[in-house]
């Protein structure tokens, strides 16, 4: 990867974090949660009753109850994992292939020019 | 009253209405059990032939060149991880992002459909998050409608010539909020006010998205534009051969 490319991906990844934390320390007290009933209260307030889901999650339903936090942060990470674990396997496989291509390359050009 | 008045006076109602409401929910998928029945029928409906379609072009992409699966394994693992983290807003409450603008990019918008069908059903089975019976729905709005949006505005940014990666950003974070777009009109589909109908409702779930998911969206097109760059410098001959690059770029002979 060029050099240029690579201070692009800093600087974007910097961006990234930023925009990603200031809220976290700017709005102090912010609840950042609330995840599942939360959506239910715009449409109890359009509705103007409570409004009951129909339907609840099969995994709740399994283990008769609300998912705990912990064991859904779990999930969340393992989701997390798993696509990274995918994603940076392959990449890192992309860029051993670059690195031994090139040298085949470098050798067959060394070869070439020796034999003229 | 003037006719350019009458519109700044709609203008502006328009904003008090989207943003004088107090973001409560959390942009996310439509819950478990938050659609009633037949709108989770016609939602499934409408999702079938765009999957249809994915499931054949994917099938074209492999058999063309077997290769590419690696490729397509990557892309979707990309929507695993993007839509998996939550993060913070300046609303004060927390979203997450779609992913599905990178796949939509490379492999065209119904491929795209599959790949964030697994993660629903994921997330759904797994992780009591978005549900079962509203993944038609889900489906539609981050699977379907969203990799729709990125996929024309890439292809737009690249006919006027726009920088390729401002293309990308484009084409990525406006795909992410449109998919909340949608998934805002759905509720207010389902849920329509009792003054005002579906424009009211939508305006309202609209309010409550949007202002959340306007830097998560920012967030997702600087992400797929990094990934793009590593994909570009590391994954050159697969890039071409899903149509994506043409011949040798970056100086490097592509064999």
């Amino acid at each position: 990867m060029s050099k240029s490319n690579k201070k692009t991906i800093i600087v974007l990844l910097l961006i990234v974090v930023v925009i990603a934390m200031v809220p976290l320390f700017t709005l102090k007290g912010a609840e950042f949660g609330g995840s599942d009933d939360a959506g239910s209260q715009a449409i109890s307030e359009i509705t103007g009753t409570d409004y009951q889901p129909w339907f609840t999650p099969v995994l709740e339903t399994w283990i008769g109850g609300k998912l705990p936090a912990e064991v859904e942060s779990l999930m969340f990470s393992l989701q997390t994992g798993l696509g990274a674990g995918v994603l940076f396997f392959f990449l890192g496989r992309y860029v051993e292939r670059n690195k031994w291509q090139k040298k085949i390359r470098d050798k067959e050009e060394e070869t070439y020019d020796s034999l003229n | 009253m003037k006719l350019s008045e009458k519109r700044i006076i709609t203008l502006v109602a328009a904003f008090a209405l989207v943003f004088g409401v107090y973001p409560v929910a959390n942009a996310m998928h439509i819950m478990e059990g938050y659609l009633p029945v037949q709108y989770c029928i016609v939602w499934g409906v409408v999702c079938l032939p765009f999957l249809v379609r994915g499931y054949f072009s994917i099938k074209k992409v492999v058999s063309q060149n077997r290769k590419s699966i690696t490729l397509f394994a990557m892309v979707g693992a990309y929507i695993f991880i993007i839509s998996s983290l939550k993060i913070p807003s300046v609303t004060g409450s927390c979203s997450h992002m779609t992913g599905t603008g990178l796949g939509a990019i490379l492999f065209g918008p119904t491929a795209v459909s599959i790949l964030g069908l697994i993660v629903l059903i994921f997330q759904a089975i797994l992780l009591a998050h978005g549900g079962l019976t509203t993944l038609g729905a889900n489906t539609f709005s981050m699977a379907i409608a969203g990799p729709l949006v990125s996929y024309g505005i890439y292809i737009l940014c690249k006919k006027v010539k726009v920088n390729k990666r401002v293309g990308i950003f484009l084409a990525a974070s406006i795909g992410d909020l449109f998919t909340y777009c949608v998934t805002s009109f759905q509720l207010a589909a389902a849920y329509p006010s009792d003054n005002g109908g579906i424009t009211a409702s939508f305006l309202k779930f609209l309010g409550v998205f949007a202002p959340t998911q306007i830097p998560l969206a920012i967030i997702e097109g600087i992400l797929t534009v990094v990934i793009m760059i590593m994909l570009e410098s590391y994954a050159t001959s697969e890039l071409i051969d899903i149509g994506y690059l043409k011949g040798e770029i970056n100086n490097v002979k592509v064999k």
